[in-house]
């Protein structure tokens, strides 16, 4: 809204809580990359609560369908991943867009930094782009990445997960996180898993075997639900929902 | 209203350059676009050494200080061949690059705000982005007004935020920690 003195508009909620620090000693590769000045608060402005609107257009034939970008099928277990983006304040993300990547089944990555001694598979990108449909879901059709060893610590893996990047409809809600497959026996040992405080939080980035959507005789199925920030409650909107609890 | 707790943020790790970079990412505009300028900076770590593999994301009003969306209270406006977004992931010599046009004042709660640019950084390294804002140095009037550069008691810290002018646009270099660290904010 315009007034005299000037733009007003609702500003996300701040959700700390919820995040790994940017100093964590655990994960050796923070020392240089964080911080060591206090942050300073950005009121969210117009800038801050609006981001890119990307179409379909960003979308390439095979992007939602990672076993379907190549000749022939890429090795290991085909899996359905999908699930709804929604804020906090519990409404769908419609229409915006996700993005993942992963490693193959064997836990390699096709990245010329990636070298350890697993196969590459001719058949596997290991990247997909889908955006979300007017009820915030998005679905996605892989293989299950296998797990990988990386220098963090002495005989350090990752449990395996799938790198997801997303937009939401504000510069506050970008969030590029990483989803994890349940009962994983790696996660005593991972610094990215440990980094986030609250063990609640962790279950966030787990995703749930859903049997409802395997798909007999073709695939197992993996469900993952993401929540981005919501709007702040202002006074004035929290009066405003009992008016309407009223009617 | 309840509130659902949001899911935590995790590093995009080494292999970013899997899934992240477009190749049309750090076009906001299309070469040649009249008035375009190139915003570009090296990213440096706490021991001063070039960080190769970072992502640079850049978000920000047209010109005439519109956004493309529908939660500005002046209404969403386009601006054709304009997207407002800018990605490109470090190079070799820790340098990101995007091609756009300068933004103009944009409204604030106590006036307008100077003309700035978004920016996200995301890393190896780092567990969530870090978010910072580049200014443009010939703003020099709108800047000293702007709330964001005036909550900055530091001058030394508030110059980390303005950009230097070069050639065919401007360079902001980024400092994650340590000597001249830049300033980077609570989002
Ligand atoms: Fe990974």
């Amino acid at each position: 809204m315009s007034t005299d003195s000037g733009l007003h508009v609702p500003g996300y909620v701040r959700d700390h809580d919820t995040h790994p620090p940017l100093d964590y000693p655990g994960y050796k590769s923070t020392a240089l990359r964080h911080p060591k000045r206090p942050l300073t608060l950005l009121p969210h402005m117009l800038t801050e609560i609006t981001s890119p609107v990307l179409g379909q257009d960003r979308l390439g034939a095979h992007d939602h369908d990672l076993t379907r970008q190549h000749d022939d099928e890429p090795q290991g277990q085909r899996i359905i991943v999908h699930g709804q983006v929604r804020d906090s304040d519990g409404r769908p993300v419609p229409h915006t867009l996700v993005e993942i990547w992963q490693a193959n089944a064997a836990g390699r990555y096709l990245h010329t930094s990636d070298n350890w001694p697993a196969p590459l598979d001719p058949n596997f990108t290991g990247v997909g782009r889908v955006i979300t449909d007017a009820g915030g879901r998005y679905r996605f059709v892989t293989v299950r990445p296998g797990a990988y060893p990386w220098k963090n610590h002495r005989n350090a893996w990752r449990p395996a997960h799938i790198h997801f990047s997303l937009f939401g409809r504000a510069f506050t809600q970008r969030l590029v996180t990483q989803m994890y497959f349940p009962d994983d026996p790696l996660f005593f040992q991972d610094p990215m898993w440990q980094s986030v405080p609250d063990e609640k939080a962790r279950e966030r980035m787990l995703a749930r075997f859903d049997h409802d959507t395997t798909e007999p005789e073709w695939a197992l199925a993996y469900r993952w639900d993401i929540v981005l920030r919501g709007h702040e409650q202002t006074p004035f909107e929290s009066e405003e929902e009992v008016l309407e609890d009223d009617e | 209203m309840s509130t659902h707790p949001t899911t935590p943020a995790q590093t995009v790790g080494p292999y970013l350059h899997i899934g992240l970079p477009w190749p049309d990412g750090p076009f906001a505009v299309a070469e040649g676009t009249p008035g375009a300028v190139w915003l570009r900076g090296t990213v440096h770590d706490g021991a001063g050494a070039i960080v190769t593999d970072a992502l640079v994301e850049t978000w920000q009003a047209d010109p005439e200080g519109r956004f493309d969306h529908p939660d500005d209270p002046r209404g969403a406006r386009s601006l054709p061949g304009f997207r407002g977004f800018g990605r490109c992931p470090t190079d070799a010599s820790g340098s990101y690059g995007i091609l756009t046009l300068k933004p103009g004042p944009v409204p604030g709660p106590t006036g307008d705000q100077a003309p700035h640019v978004d920016i996200s950084v995301f890393a190896r390294g780092m567990l969530h982005r870090v978010v910072t804002r580049l200014y443009f140095p010939e703003e020099e009037a709108a800047n000293a007004a702007d709330p964001v550069l005036g909550s900055i008691a530091d001058p030394a810290a508030r110059a980390t935020l303005v950009a230097r002018r070069e050639e065919d646009g401007y360079r902001l270099d980024i400092r994650l920690q340590g000597e001249n660290e830049t300033v980077f904010f609570d989002i």
